[in-house]
């Protein structure tokens, strides 16, 4: 629809910025500032001498490395595992003919409707029973086979023309080739959004740490934070500048996304 | 054609089969096996090391006069109720807002949907600064103007507000996206069409925007309903659950019954409640749908 565009959209757009974008801007500007300062009245805005004390401290603080690492690896291994092992179920579930083929794609679909929260209770149990409690394995691999990724690698590789596959067999090309080296390349959208989806999950994530994890020394920032949080004096100079840097990684993502997060959104069905 | 299914046939049937393999693996064992096994747990007396005793139904018979279960199961509910609606509506507007082709339409539409992409912990503890009793700011902007603070997530009433606010405030971007890609599936014409007949904008959404976007409807109050069932983490970090139990909801009465009472069964029931409940929820979603379609 082409209406001219007044000012006063802008104006409204504008004020619903501050709505959704202010909070965060707030703890940011708040983490910028010396102690005194936070807890000083009246309040600043702005801070008065900006320091990059309360990171310091922060990153002073062999804990926080190592909540950070720990993190890290999380989000990055399984993140590389997820996407290798959905594009192939994708794969197999998009460009193969077997049977039983349909109802395995409809199960998974129908598994999105049960919530982590409800099988807690048994995972815990499956991964005591594993040895995986308290690992940082225990929390990479249960949820690696998500659904979603196998779900959009499978729909958008059925838009991948069959002939290309079927010449590549005539040449000779072995299944894994044909895979590794036609469909993965073709795919590239794709497996950048699963990538993009899964390391935001997985970094993200507060369930499955909290119920595998329970040693100080295997916490994930979200996990570090919560317990932060729970705490009856809570040191808001230093949860503030941990906060910052954990939403880094996800505006960092944002901004170099952005365009495509809006567009590639917009066809819908990406639940988390 | 018949050659090649014959030699390719062999590596055509096994291929597939590994290829979906790690991934079924996985999947299986961490989310069919659980999902099974939970039903079964719930008919156990069950403790954290493993001592269990089968007591068939009674978790369930315990489950009808546990005041707690039905304080949390009633708390939430309210929220479903307050939440899906809200958020609906809110993703709705902003949808309507920015879905046209303003210059910059982009940026706008992005920062609305950043909150979405924060975890609930942060999000947590973000509202927790601002609303904080003595430090936050809105308290101070309050005082400022000369009326008295609010004690925002320490009254039981007021931390149920919050809650509910905050909660729409950090999802409607997600929901936003989602009625922005229903709306620009409406073909073009429809409008011109509509606006050649003198349609106002109000009919030109109550009888072409509004009737077009339902199957996006549905998915959002779908999803809206699971995804508020499930609601832990963001109440978890904003008030435990508190002032009192007046926040806690289904899912940390689950968590505590089963690993602070070390009463894994028990608990099991109640996520098997908490299961039914979204199930039978959805299935209403779906049958009203298809009634309306009908008509």
């Amino acid at each position: 629809m082409n209406r001219k565009t007044g000012p006063a959209q802008y104006v409204l757009y504008s004020f619903f910025v501050v709505v959704f974008l202010f909070p965060v801007l707030w703890v940011l500007l708040s983490s910028l500032k010396t102690q005194s300062e936070l807890f000083r009245y009246p309040l600043t805005i702005f801070p008065a001498q900006p320091t990059l004390e309360n990171y310091r401290t922060a990153f002073a603080s062999g804990r926080f490395l190592q909540y950070l690492k720990n993190s890290s690896f999380v989000a990055i291994v399984s993140t590389a595992i997820t996407v290798m092992i959905n594009t192939m179920a994708g794969y197999a579930l998009s460009k193969y003919h077997f049977r039983g083929r349909d109802t395995i794609f409809f199960v998974m679909i129908a598994t999105l409707m049960i919530p982590l929260q409800v099988i807690m209770i048994p995972i815990f149990l499956l991964e005591k029973n594993l040895g995986l409690l308290n690992t940082l394995w225990g929390i990479i691999i249960p949820p690696a086979a998500t659904p979603t990724g196998v779900f959009l690698a499978r729909q958008y590789m059925m838009t991948i023309p069959n002939s290309l596959i079927e010449s590549a067999r005539i040449d000779g090309a072995g299944e894994w080739f044909i895979f590794q080296r036609i469909i993965l390349p073709l795919a590239k959208p794709i497996v950048a959004t699963i990538a993009i989806f899964s390391f935001m999950w997985r970094w993200n994530d507060f369930l499955w740490p909290f119920i595998v994890i329970s040693q100080q020394r295997k916490y994930t920032l979200q996990l570090a934070l919560s317990n932060f949080v729970g705490q009856y004096n809570i040191d808001w100079s230093s949860l503030l500048s941990m906060t910052v840097i954990a939403i880094v990684p996800m505006v960092m993502v944002f901004l170099f996304f952005q365009k495509y997060f809006i567009k590639g959104l917009s066809s819908g069905g990406v639940k988390y | 054609m018949g050659r090649k299914k014959l030699k390719g046939s062999f590596d055509q049937t096994v291929a597939p089969l590994l290829f979906l393999a790690p991934n079924m693996l996985i999947f299986g064992l961490f989310i069919i096996v659980p999902a099974v096994s939970g039903l079964r747990i719930a008919l156990y007396e069950w403790s954290i090391l493993g001592d269990k005793e089968f007591v068939g139904l009674a978790n369930f018979v315990e489950l009808l006069d546990d005041p707690m279960f039905w304080r949390t199961f009633g708390n939430t509910v309210r929220y479903v109720l307050l939440v899906v609606p809200l958020l609906t509506v809110s993703a709705l507007g902003m949808a309507l807002l920015a879905s046209e082709n303003y210059p910059g339409v982009a940026w706008f539409r992005g920062a609305y949907y950043l909150p979405t992409m924060l975890s609930l912990i942060i999000v947590g503890i973000t509202w927790r600064w601002i609303l904080g009793d003595q430090l936050g700011i809105i308290n101070y902007v309050l005082r400022t103007i000369g009326l008295s603070p609010v004690k925002w997530l320490t009254s039981p009433f007021n931390a149920n507000v919050s809650v509910v606010f905050i909660s729409v405030w950090m999802f409607t971007g997600f929901y936003m996206v989602m009625f922005i890609g229903g709306l620009q599936a409406i073909p073009e014409d429809l409008y011109s069409a509509a606006s050649i007949d003198g349609a106002s904008r109000s009919q030109i959404f109550w009888r072409i925007k509004l009737p077009l976007i339902r199957p996006t409807m549905l998915v959002v109050l779908v999803l809206g309903t699971i995804n508020a069932f499930k609601a832990f983490e963001l109440i978890y970090t904003l008030t435990k659950g508190g002032p009192g139990s007046s926040t806690k909801f289904l899912v940390q009465n689950v968590y505590q019954v089963a690993f602070e009472e070390d009463r894994l069964g028990y608990a099991s029931a109640m996520a098997v409640m908490l299961m039914l409940a979204i199930g039978l929820l959805t299935a209403v979603q779906f049958r009203m749908n298809r009634e309306y379609s009908n008509e």
